[in-house]
């Protein structure tokens, strides 16, 4: 078996009005089925995706949010949002449905920086 | 005129590029259009200054489906599907902006 690699993926796009997001939650958990090094990024509106109180029965679409709880189950523990991103959407840490690390752009570009594979939705 | 908007204010200038050129009339927010209607969105100025002009909807179930019921800026009216198709019938044309 090769070397473990540090992957990040780096989300920027809200919930539902696109597909990326889903889409990068599927491979997220395929990467970590692979027991690799996984980080989540959350940035501009992708700190939309962890909003607290989602119901998607009136737009008849899978509510997929609650998945974010259980990526702990899959040894996925590490999840960051960039501080810029939450203030400009009056977000903090309470409208949040898991905790994550908060970061500034600056202390996320060094996180960045350290990864092998950088995968972005 | 409606005007329906469906893209996220801080990652699209679709929203903007309305609010710029067209005459009074209403807007409705759909889709990521939303958080351009939710307090403390960093568009929320901007929206406020086009309260005057516009008269303001937002779809209440892709509101609700994005967690921000709760967080509706005063003075925009939420409607629901059936709200949507009353707005169509009671402008003379749409415009959907892409």
């Amino acid at each position: 078996m090769s070397a473990v690699k540090k992957f990040m993926f780096v989300n920027r796009k809200a919930p539902y009005g696109t597909i990326y997001a889903l889409e990068s939650l599927e491979v997220v958990l395929i990467t970590a089925a692979f027991d690799q090094d996984v980080s989540l990024v959350f940035l501009d509106d992708g700190v939309y995706q962890l909003k607290k109180g989602q119901q998607t029965k009136g737009i008849e679409i899978k509510n997929f949010s609650p998945t974010f709880r259980a990526l702990e189950g899959y040894d996925v523990e590490k999840l960051y949002v960039e501080k810029e991103s939450m203030d400009a959407r009056g977000l903090t840490a309470e409208d949040l449905l898991v905790d994550v690390t908060m970061l500034s752009s600056t202390e996320m570009g060094a996180l960045m920086n350290e990864q092998d594979v950088v995968l972005s939705f | 005129m409606l005007h329906i908007i469906n893209k996220s204010p801080l990652s699209s200038n679709t929203l903007e590029s309305c609010l710029r050129v067209a005459e009074p009339g209403d807007i409705l927010l759909t889709e990521d259009a939303v958080y351009a209607a939710t307090s403390g969105n960093a568009f929320e100025v901007k929206l406020r200054a086009a309260m005057g002009r516009f008269k303001i909807y937002v779809l209440q179930p892709d509101l609700e489906a994005r967690g921000f019921a709760t967080k509706l800026i005063e003075g925009v009216s939420p409607v629901d599907h059936g709200g949507f198709v009353d707005l169509t019938i009671s402008n003379s044309a749409c415009q959907s902006w892409l």
